[in-house]
């Protein structure tokens, strides 16, 4: 009971510091739901077969930008988050409190994963008033989705920060890594699963979340839009991911 | 009851550098000792050794009767350690930060004292990313008894602060130290040690040189008498009463009998109309000591900072 307090108070300590920051705020939140307006007003929002069916062209922007959502929003956001506390000593100076250092870490885990949820609930709501999107009301398979997919790339982000030297090279690595994934998994524009691209993309998570939530929207596909191989490739880089976080984690600055 | 802190033969190295060498020291309840010494020493890897950052490679280390590379959260939530250098939530307010750390221990002060206390009254509603420099460090003292530690490290605090802040900084330690806490300070000035702490240790290349009150301490309080003053226009040394040295335009003499060799001396003076202008009559300062007594290990060649 007192440990879920303190996990409470944490989370909304994180909360209040992340939205005082405008640069993580705009750079978490403000990017998905521009690109989502920006690419919809570029392509158009015509209707497309999908599945049998036609859908609006949006029905499948939403669930790519809602994999974005949670990509920035634990990935980005915790790999700097954490590299940057770790080179200006917030971090050390955690570890001269009493606070639980595990304690303090869910706390970062839970403000990713509530900022992972408002995100969500905003790209698809834009997407059922305006762009005519439908969500056929998978929510097992939309929080099975949202879990694994906050659970891998937190995991991820907590990786790539124990690659980061210092503050002043977060954005290039933490940049470096992501964006090249997110355009030949399919995130701003199609890529065919079976051309060159699809396939090396197909090694890596953020294709995985894609298909796992555009699956979880298709209204005209039966089932819960839980597939099993994407669950498994999500899985198995957040527990790696996790591990190697694990293993490679410090709380203190570099010595210069 | 124990000492707080007791070090007995520590020794740390990183890599090629061994940053301590064999320290053996311990401080009281209530007492205040200022570890002084240049950069380099092992001041700082000592002090981290003390809070917890890390295991020696050998020594033992106990404070409040813990190991405190195992102490864990009971023992952090009797001590209060100020960094160096050290990062604050920047988007929280003072008041805001000290309530997250109070909620950390078990009977922390009240926020409002400690903001009293650091003396950031004006800036309790204030972001941390708008402070200065001083008032960040203060900041940082504050977050560091805002647990009411039975014993605080300061690492350096008053490195970089004006003239005035050190004076504030030092008269919060005196208070703290009034309302009984232990504590255990780093510094590489002189003043500070003397101001603030009962007991100097002076290192350097991770080993103690000498130990003692700031009066006494490398034999400072049985030392000769130094008066100094401009040499007079046109003398020799013959000229004068009392054996003198010239060092630099000045003379300079070492006594242990002030009184009768500066009657010889003034008597002299006045027979000789000579106005002595810029006399001085002083006891080695600390800093004196200090240097003497740092003299032969600071110039290693390893001492580049790194091992703090």
């Amino acid at each position: 009971m007192n440990r879920l307090r303190t996990f409470g108070r944490q989370v909304i300590w994180e909360q209040r510091s992340f939205w005082r920051n405008p640069a993580s705020a705009s750079f978490t939140f403000a990017f998905p739901l521009l690109f989502l307006v920006v690419f919809i007003g570029i392509n158009g929002n015509d209707t497309v077969p999908l599945t049998g069916g036609r859908v609006k062209f949006a029905q499948f922007y939403v669930p790519a930008i809602v994999a974005f959502g949670v990509i920035s929003a634990c990935y980005t956001n915790l790999a700097f988050t954490l590299s940057i506390r770790r080179d200006n000593g917030l971090l050390k100076r955690v570890r001269s409190t009493p606070l639980q250092p595990a304690m303090y870490l869910a706390g970062l885990a839970g403000n990713v994963v509530v900022i992972s949820i408002i995100l969500t609930g905003l790209v698809t709501g834009l997407g059922l008033t305006v762009y005519g999107v439908t969500f056929p009301d998978r929510y097992l398979g939309l929080f099975v989705a949202l879990a694994l997919g906050a659970f891998c790339f937190s995991a991820l982000g907590s990786m790539v920060a124990t690659f980061v030297p210092n503050e002043d090279a977060a954005p290039a690595i933490i940049n470096f890594v992501l964006f090249p994934l997110l355009f030949i998994s399919g995130t701003f524009g199609r890529v065919e699963a079976t051309s060159t691209l699809g396939r090396i993309a197909s090694i890596f998570p953020v294709q995985h979340l894609n298909r796992l939530l555009e699956a979880v929207f298709n209204p005209n596909a039966p089932g819960t839009g839980i597939i099993a191989s994407h669950v498994a490739v999500l899985a198995a880089w957040g527990v790696g991911g996790l591990v190697i976080a694990a293993r490679r984690f410090r709380w203190e600055p570099r010595r210069r | 009851m124990g000492p707080v802190i007791e070090v007995v033969d520590l020794h740390k190295s990183f890599g090629d550098v061994h940053a301590v060498r064999g320290v053996t020291f311990s401080v009281e309840a209530g007492e205040c000792v200022a570890v002084l010494g240049p950069n380099g020493a092992g001041k700082t890897t000592t002090i981290e050794i003390l809070e917890g950052f890390g295991p020696p490679d050998s020594g033992t280390v106990r404070v409040l009767g813990a190991d405190p590379a195992a102490g864990g959260a009971a023992l952090r939530g009797r001590i209060g350690i100020v960094l160096q250098e050290c990062g604050i939530d920047p988007y929280l307010s003072v008041a805001e930060v000290l309530r997250q750390h109070a909620s950390y221990y078990e009977h922390p002060r009240g926020v409002d004292d400690v903001i009293e206390l650091v003396g950031l009254g004006e800036k309790r509603d204030s972001r941390v990313k708008t402070l200065s420099g001083g008032q960040q460090r203060r900041l940082d003292v504050g977050l560091g008894i805002i647990g009411d530690p039975e014993l605080l490290f300061l690492d350096e605090p008053t490195t970089g602060f004006d003239p005035s802040a050190r004076r504030q900084a030092w008269e919060l330690v005196h208070r703290l130290r009034d309302l009984g806490t232990t504590v255990l300070l780093t510094t590489h000035y002189m003043d500070e040690a003397q101001s603030l702490a009962d007991r100097v240790i002076v290192i350097a290349a991770g080993q103690i040189l000498a130990e003692g009150t700031p009066e006494s301490i490398g034999g400072r309080a049985t030392a000769k008498t130094r008066i100094q003053f401009p040499w007079p226009d046109g003398r020799d040394a013959g000229d004068l009463p009392v054996p003198v040295e010239q060092v630099g335009g000045d003379a300079v003499i070492e006594t242990d009998e002030v009184t009768t060799t500066l009657h010889a001396l003034t008597e002299w003076a006045i027979a000789e109309h000579l106005d002595l202008e810029g006399l001085t009559v002083t006891q080695p300062s600390l800093e004196d000591i200090y240097l003497q007594l740092t003299a032969d290990v600071g110039a290693r060649p390893d001492d580049d900072g790194s091992a703090g």
